[in-house]
């Protein structure tokens, strides 16, 4: 086996939001600080740095991640979805909008994470039980409104696309 | 558009004021933000609960010359916290009294190379005996706080309770304690702080009271008023927990920016957030209980006390409350509270949402079941028959001359819930089944505001002021953390002047913009700020028709050319109110006599549990929450208060446990720190019976509190009725049930034998 | 965060012989990471002494899953929320698919790999019961070629198994021949999601005209490794099953169990719930089996 070099600081490149980001960024940076810091994408939130509150979640290649555990060497190449990516001021996704009418955010922190869950479990499973819904969301961690009207906000949600779907929309799953 | 009689805005589901920054992901909360050339502080803090601290030393392997170190000796004012007393050091000075105190301060650009200067320090310390609870600091051995351990006391009497014992009919005693609970904002304590020769200091921060750290600040660095400013940031959640911790952090990140030169970041991770920062008082209530033959109130004796750790900062408020709910919302001629904040060598205790209230009201609540189960009496029965009514007096003597509805709110409780039916289902299913489920109901008050005198002695200033950009702003220092502070405030604004909710915007949290509304605690924001802001806005219209020719019934236009009007004479256009007591509120800080709270929110709440036998494990199926908090203001918000307060609430009863090692927090973790998730929240219904009040802002009362009081012993009294046994403390974990009913059996075998 | 990201250095050989080589030329030096829902804990919390990691994230030779007619071979970079959809997963080792849907949470599943949860070897593994009471084997492979063992052998010691240096697990082998058997498996964790175990117990019996015929019972969290309860099974092998052998498999459990009292739960409520779980397994069986 030839001599290896340490690289401390490899070249890493992904999709963000549909745009290719590359970073130089230590193997074990962590995704959560090189989207904060690096791409200075701070929608994605920490809150307890352990893959327990679910604030930091990202979609990476179509799964739900706790982007504080993944190490960013191993988003290579990988399709990353943060909260930012999900809509804008005046284009709001459908599960913005149900969040927005239904009370789901509160303080607000767990919200971008909240978002990110739904939308995974609505890409996987768009018509959800509320057995489902609770399921889909447990690894989100909401200390304000007691989860009541984020379940209400999901389901508005399903409504809104099932429309739009209907009419072909943008946001149609 | 014009001012009406019909509320147009107040009432209705208007869309949250911050509008979409938060579904964006735009939202800047403290950590969101960077400063070019920031530094990040850190601090090293005290691994022992009581002990004199004999060296500091600092390792050789790192270059202390690139740090910013800060120690006691840096403070260029006072060391100390001003709360209500100023006991609370800054930081520690030769000697720490609980763990976690903060002793060294470091600053420095890179934050790894801060993580290994923060391990780099070593304390030598000499320890000293600690008392770690509330029994270790009764025995006054050692002596830990002033001289005698008690950070506060109160003595309430009404009427002669040692003489009602003699002839009652029955005597119950009972303890019930509650242990430490933690906010667990999903957003961790953070400022950041910056200082000038020119301006000062200022300091951003994730914050509840601007003007609690402007007034701390003031006294540490020794500054003018005019050379501090502080400004609220988004915050992700508070509930108590940043009402005077932020004092504290953001005078440890002034002193490293004005030795630094640079701008510094502070800002928590968890494991350092749940270790350090304050939590909700432990309590010991004991009740003792006289009752006549009909199961009616003849006397109540209760002590309280509740821990208030090392220092006093709101212990003596919290206590104050505390003892002023102990009785619970029942007619009683003879009530005597005796209760007690003691001092112990734990991280310092401070608000949590309901602030002394839901330790006291769990007890209450509790032993009314515990007297209703020895006297024969069905729980609901024996609360009807010693309800408070209108014209009734509290256990302060206070008349009720605002309407009481607990009757009301009962029924509609029970009706609700299904409560007989579903007990009766119970009665008959239990027997053959491993998991036994069971229905109990807590009724309670809730004091809306701060107690007494309180508020005059706040003597809150807010304003409404308009731009020349015809933009309607409201001039708090009340702050929006999730509860709706921004929106509620808005729709009152816009109700009272009678233009559109979107005309009208929140100045910035910034104590160079905003006069001091008081701080954003004591459920008091949309009663009083919101009465003051009512005032304001119809103050503002009263001068626009006076001075600045603006007809009865305007349009919008009309009102803001009649606003620069005005604005050409006063050279500004702005309305301010200062705070009026309501007629009639007398109150004895003395003699704990009088009107305690200007206006009290009720309310009456119904759980179902389950309790697995295999597992010894209890869990909320369902939950009923019937309350009267004068007008809702807001319908989507006010659900949401007390649905996030119940869920608070399921967690104090039967989750959040606080594992203590040697005086620290040992389980400073989200992962054994455990509040229930999507899965474990059961669903909540919720019922809002309104009766405006007369002076609250545009009739409401105090909400956001009011919710967190009741599960605990409604969850509690659930668990009883399901499996036949009383538990009298929380939280209520799995193994603390199994060893009640393991010791309980050994009792009973070994009685048996 | 409290780990230096600096300080540690991560490759991704991109293929599992370059991993392979890689311990095999250095063994003990480089630690593998698959999904890091461990590893990256101990990293924030600044406890991350291995300073060397090499990534199996993305290895397909890794991640599958091959049913067959006697076996399902799982490989070990198969994530929970894999195993928890793939149909033969759960039609052959139905408490497998079971213990992977309380794994953490959905972006936990997505990342957390079965070879992650044995390999970090903790007494409270969410898998290791089902494994243990299917029989399940593990492959190990390295440049030395492959091997295999029972899976009850892999545990060694709290936090120590029997892979040498250079070895990596390769897959799970999971024998399908449990379809006959009444099966059981329950978690008892601190709330409904989330929660890391406090104790489980997995089962899987046989019953011949009211004898027990074949038993296997496992658990976490009452030894310092996941184990079969070898002493309670054999107080029920062989036994016709009623209240009294219930009540004896029970006192064998509780005599068997040597759970501890940790920051989470304490060891008489652990013995203790073990010994109500084998009951409400044993009595299933009973009233199933009364009933045929």
């Amino acid at each position: 086996m030839s001599e290896r070099r340490p690289n401390f600081n490899p070249r890493i490149s992904f999709i963000v939001n549909g745009e290719r980001r590359t970073v130089e960024a230590p193997g074990m940076k962590r995704l959560l600080d090189v989207l904060r810091e690096d791409l200075h994408l701070t929608g994605t939130k920490e809150g307890c740095g352990e893959g327990e509150c679910g604030s930091c979640s990202v979609r990476m290649n179509g799964e739900l991640v706790n982007s504080c555990l993944v190490p960013v060497l191993q988003a290579e190449g990988a399709e990353i979805e943060t909260v930012e990516g999900l809509g804008t001021a005046d284009g709001l996704h459908p599960i913005q909008k149900a969040f927005l009418e239904c009370g789901g955010a509160q303080c607000g922190i767990c919200t971008p994470g909240m978002l990110m869950a739904t939308a995974q479990l609505l890409a996987v499973n768009p018509h959800p039980t509320i057995v489902e819904i609770r399921e889909g969301l447990a690894g989100n961690l909401c200390r304000c409104t007691g989860f009541k009207r984020i379940f209400d906000s999901v389901a508005a949600a399903v409504g809104k696309m099932d429309a739009s779907a209907k009419t072909g929309g943008a946001h149609a799953g | 558009m014009s001012t009406s009689e019909k509320a147009r805005i107040v009432g209705t589901a208007v869309p949250r004021k911050e509008g979409v920054d938060k579904l964006l992901g735009r939202a800047r909360y403290l950590d969101d933000i960077e400063r070019e050339g920031m530094w990040f502080g850190a601090t090293v803090r005290s691994s022992i609960p009581r002990g004199l601290i004999r060296s500091i030393g600092f390792d050789r392997r790192i270059d202390w010359t690139e740090f910013t170190v800060v120690t006691a000796a840096d403070i260029p004012g006072k060391n100390h916290i001003h709360l209500i007393n100023t006991d609370q050091p800054v930081m520690a000075d030769g000697m720490v009294n609980h763990c976690e105190e903060a002793i060294v301060l470091l600053a420095h650009p890179d934050k790894h190379k801060l993580r290994e200067a923060v391990d780099a320090v070593s304390i030598e310390y000499e320890p000293l005996k600690p008392a770690l609870s509330i029994e270790e600091s009764e025995r006054q051995d050692p002596i830990v706080w002033g001289a005698d351990n008690i950070l506060k006391s109160f003595l309430l009497e009404k009427g002669d309770v040692d003489s009602a014992w003699a002839t009652a009919a029955h005597i119950v005693e009972g303890e019930y304690r509650t242990g430490a609970q933690e906010h667990l904002y999903i957003e961790n304590n953070g400022v950041i702080a910056e200082w000038s020769d020119e301006s000062g200091i200022t300091v951003w921060g994730s914050l509840q009271c601007p003007y609690y750290v402007h007034k701390s600040l003031l006294a540490v660095l020794d500054l003018p008023e005019d050379k501090v400013r502080v400004i609220q940031t988004e915050t992700g959640g508070a509930f108590g927990g940043k009402e005077d911790y932020p004092s504290t952090l953001a005078s440890h990140a002034a002193l490293l920016a004005m030795k630094s030169g640079h701008v510094v970041k502070m800002a928590y991770d968890r494991m350092e957030d749940l270790a350090a920062t304050t939590k909700r008082h432990p309590s010991r209530v004991r009740h003792r209980t006289a009752l006549d033959r009909d199961g009616r109130l003849l006397a109540m004796d209760i002590e309280v006390a509740t821990d208030g750790g090392a220092y006093s900062t709101l212990s003596s408020t919290v206590l104050s409350r505390a003892t002023l709910h102990s009785p619970g919302p029942y007619v009683c001629p003879n009530v005597r509270v005796t209760s007690r904040s003691w001092a112990t060598n734990t991280v310092p205790y401070g608000a949590f949402r309901g602030f002394g209230a839901p330790q006291a009201i769990f007890a209450v609540e509790r032993h009314m079941d515990e007297i209703a189960a020895a006297i024969g009496i069905d729980p609901v029965e024996l609360r009807r028959r010693n309800f408070l009514h209108d014209g009734e007096t509290t256990a302060t003597e206070q008349v009720m001359r605002e309407p009481v509805i607990l009757d009301q709110l009962l029924d509609r409780a029970l009706a609700e819930s299904d409560y007989y039916e579903r007990r009766k289902r119970f009665a008959r299913e239990n027997p053959s089944s491993a998991v036994k489920r069971g229905l109990g109901i807590a009724a309670f008050y809730h004091g809306a505001g701060f107690t007494g005198s309180g508020e005059r002695y706040l003597n809150s200033l807010a304003g409404i002021d308009v731009t020349p950009e015809g933009k309607v702003r409201v001039l708090v220092a009340n702050t929006e953390f999730g509860q709706g502070t921004n929106t509620i405030l808005s729709q009152i604004a816009a109700e009272s002047i009678g233009i559109d909710y979107d005309d009208v915007e929140m100045a910035p949290v910034d104590t160079n913009v905003v006069p001091n509304s008081g701080p954003t605690v004591a459920s008091r924001t949309s009663m009083v700020v919101g009465r003051l802001i009512e005032r304001a806005g119809l103050q503002l219209v009263g001068v626009l028709h006076e001075r600045a020719g603006l007809k009865q019934d305007f349009t919008r236009d009309e009102f803001f050319a009649a606003c620069e009007r005005l604005r050409k004479q006063d050279g500004e256009v702005v309305s301010r109110c200062r705070y009026e007591a309501p007629e009639g509120i007398f109150w004895d800080d003395q003699k704990y006599r009088g009107e305690a709270y200007p206006a009290f929110a009720w309310s009456v709440q119904v759980a179902q549990v389950a309790v697995d036998t295999a597992t010894y494990s209890a869990e909320v199926d369902e939950f009923w929450s019937v309350q009267e908090v004068g007008r809702v203001l807001h319908p989507v918000l006010a659900g949401g208060q007390i649905e996030g307060g119940v869920a608070q609430g399921i967690g104090y009863a039967l989750y959040e446990k606080v594992v203590w090692k040697d005086g620290r927090m040992a389980n400073n973790q989200m992962t054994n720190y455990i509040m229930p998730t999507a899965q474990d929240v059961p669903p909540i219904h919720i019922y809002f019976e309104e009766i405006p009040c007369r002076f609250g802002g545009c009739g409401a009362k105090g909400i956001g509190e009011l919710p967190h009081d009741g599960p605990a012993p409604a969850i509690l009294n659930g668990i009883r009725d399901a499996i036949g046994v009383g538990f009298n403390s929380i939280p209520l974990l799995p193994e603390d049930l199994f060893a009640q009913l393991n010791a309980q059996e050994s009792k009973a075998e070994a009685a048996a034998v | 965060m409290r780990g230096n990201a600096a300080a540690h250095e991560l490759i991704a050989p991109g293929s599992l012989e370059g991993v392979l080589e890689l311990l095999a030329g250095a063994p003990g030096e480089w630690t593998p990471i698959a999904g890091g829902t461990e590893i990256m804990v101990a990293h924030a919390a600044g406890r991350l002494r291995e300073k060397k990691l090499v990534s199996l994230w993305g290895l397909g030779e890794l991640r599958f899953i091959e049913a067959s007619e006697d076996s399902i071979a799982i490989g070990a970079g198969v994530t929970f929320g894999d195993l928890r959809t793939h149909s033969g997963v759960e039609s052959g080792a139905h408490l497998l698919a079971k213990s992977a849907t309380w794994i953490g949470s959905i972006a936990n599943q997505s990342r957390a790999t079965i070879g992650g949860n044995l390999v970090n070897g903790s007494p409270a593994a969410d898998s290791s019961p089902a494994l243990l009471v299917y029989d399940a084997e593990v492959e190990l492979i390295s440049v030395r070629g492959r091997r295999r063992i029972a899976y009850s052998d892999f545990h060694t010691g709290y936090k120590r198994n029997a892979m040498a240096p250079d070895e990596l697990l390769y897959a799970v082998h999971v024998p399908i021949r449990f379809r006959e058997h009444k099966q059981y498996l329950r978690k008892v964790g601190t709330r409904r999601a989330m929660a890391i175990s406090k104790m489980a117990l997995a089962g899987t019996a046989l019953l011949k005209a009211g004898y027990i015929g074949e038993i296997r019972l496992a658990a976490a969290s009452l030894a310092p490794f996941p184990a079969r309860l070898y002493k309670t099974e054999a107080a029920l092998r062989g036994r016709l099953l009623n209240s009294e052998t219930i009540r004896e498999a029970q006192e064998a459990l509780m005599d068997e169990a040597k759970p501890i009292d940790d920051i989470r739960s304490t060891a008489a409520y652990r013995s203790r719930v073990a010994a109500n779980l084998l009951g409400e397994f044993l009595l299933d069986l009973l009233s199933a089996e009364e009933h045929q």
